[in-house]
């Protein structure tokens, strides 16, 4: 609210890699537009050279995100009436991130930060075993179950500073999926998991200020499976686990 | 485990000092009164085991907490995060602890 809807819109979109600049765009104002919207419109009419990534426009592949206005977003479900800021829309990369061109960054140490602190499930039995049946109503599904649906879009790693202090930290969106593994009944290694999560650079560097939970467009709260899975660290470091 | 258990040490020695500092500040505030001189505060506290084992356990807490809480701001905001940042927080560790003990033991004894 508050901001006058104007004719066009003026859009400051970095161009370049580390070295570049912003560059301002004229831009028509249509009700119920995205920022990812305002980004093609511009890639289609003024600068075809112009880099971005998107998939399905309607938040489920997370490959749209970009800092809006100083805070990472998903883009396609952004609308550009929620973000104006005196009718000034800045679109830069990613923060902590190596940037490729334009508006994309390279997520490649963000999924390898992913193996790093073990978040891909690791079965315990195959598939000509008979399906065993897991409650829905267990604690430990229910805690896994709301960590479930990231869409692996970075947001809260830019959003991160420990990430920025330390490129070291795996970050997040790597623990929110170990400790999502850890409460998963059918992983067939979570001791795995908890080893691999009290490496340096792992849960215990997170120092709870929450800006994942604040900024993760789905709605997740990496910070809460963060602390249980220093909670569950501390508890095998007691009991001598090495 | 390392990582996992300094951060438990951390917690555990912070949960230790909060009613320590407390105690160490209420003590200082009422116990001077109306002014108060070294040899009146020896007074009080040589030959005191309560006092030698209060601040024996002080000493030791803060030479856990305060090495581990400065090898984690060396390692974000100067970037050293190899073997010779633990070294170098062991060697201020053992600092502050022979310094305190070397303290409560001049006053207590
Ligand atoms: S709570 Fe932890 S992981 Fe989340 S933003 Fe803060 S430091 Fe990063
Ligand atoms: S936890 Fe949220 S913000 Fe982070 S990658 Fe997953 S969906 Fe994106
Ligand atoms: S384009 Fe897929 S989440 Fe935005």
């Amino acid at each position: 609210m508050g901001d006058t809807i104007t004719e066009t819109l003026a859009v400051e979109v970095w161009r370049g890699r580390d070295e570049g600049q912003f560059e301002t765009f004229e831009v028509p104002h249509r009700e119920s537009q995205t920022v990812l919207d305002v980004v093609t419109w511009i890639q289609r009419n003024a600068e075809p050279a112009l880099a971005y990534r998107f998939a399905c426009r309607v938040g489920m592949c997370g490959s749209c995100a970009m800092t809006v206005n100083g805070r990472p977003r998903w883009t396609c479900r952004t609308h550009v009436s929620e973000v104006l800021d005196g009718g000034r829309l800045r679109i830069e990369p990613l923060a902590n991130l190596p940037r490729i061109k334009d508006l994309v960054c390279d997520l490649t140490p963000f999924f390898e930060k992913w193996q790093t602190a073990r978040g891909r499930f690791e079965p315990s039995a195959t598939r000509h075993d008979p399906m065993v049946p897991v409650s829905t109503e267990s604690p430990e599904r229910r805690a896994a179950d709301a960590g479930i649906e990231c869409i692996n879009c970075a947001v809260c790693y830019a959003a991160c500073d420990v990430v920025r202090w330390n490129p070291d930290y795996v970050g997040p969106a790597a623990l929110n999926r170990a400790w999502t593994l850890v409460n998963d009944e059918r992983d067939g290694d979570r001791n795995g998991v908890l080893q691999a999560v009290s490496q340096a650079g792992g849960c215990h560097s997170c120092h709870t200020h929450a800006s994942c939970l604040e900024h993760c467009p789905v709605g997740l709260n990496p910070t809460a499976g963060i602390a249980g899975l220093k909670r569950l660290t501390a508890l095998a470091a007691f009991g001598g686990g090495d | 485990m390392l990582e996992a258990r300094l951060y438990l040490l951390q917690r555990a020695t912070a949960l230790l000092l909060a009613p320590l500092v407390v105690v160490h500040l209420v003590v200082i505030l009422l116990a001077v009164r109306g002014g108060l001189s070294a040899a009146e505060i020896l007074a009080r506290t040589q030959g005191s085991t309560v006092w030698a084992a209060f601040y024996g356990v002080f000493v030791i807490a803060v030479a856990l907490h305060a090495p581990i809480g400065l090898r984690n701001l060396l390692g974000e905001w100067l970037g050293w995060r190899d073997g010779s940042r633990d070294l170098a927080v062991l060697v201020f560790g053992l600092a502050l602890l022979g310094l305190g003990l070397r303290a409560v033991w001049g006053v207590t004894t």
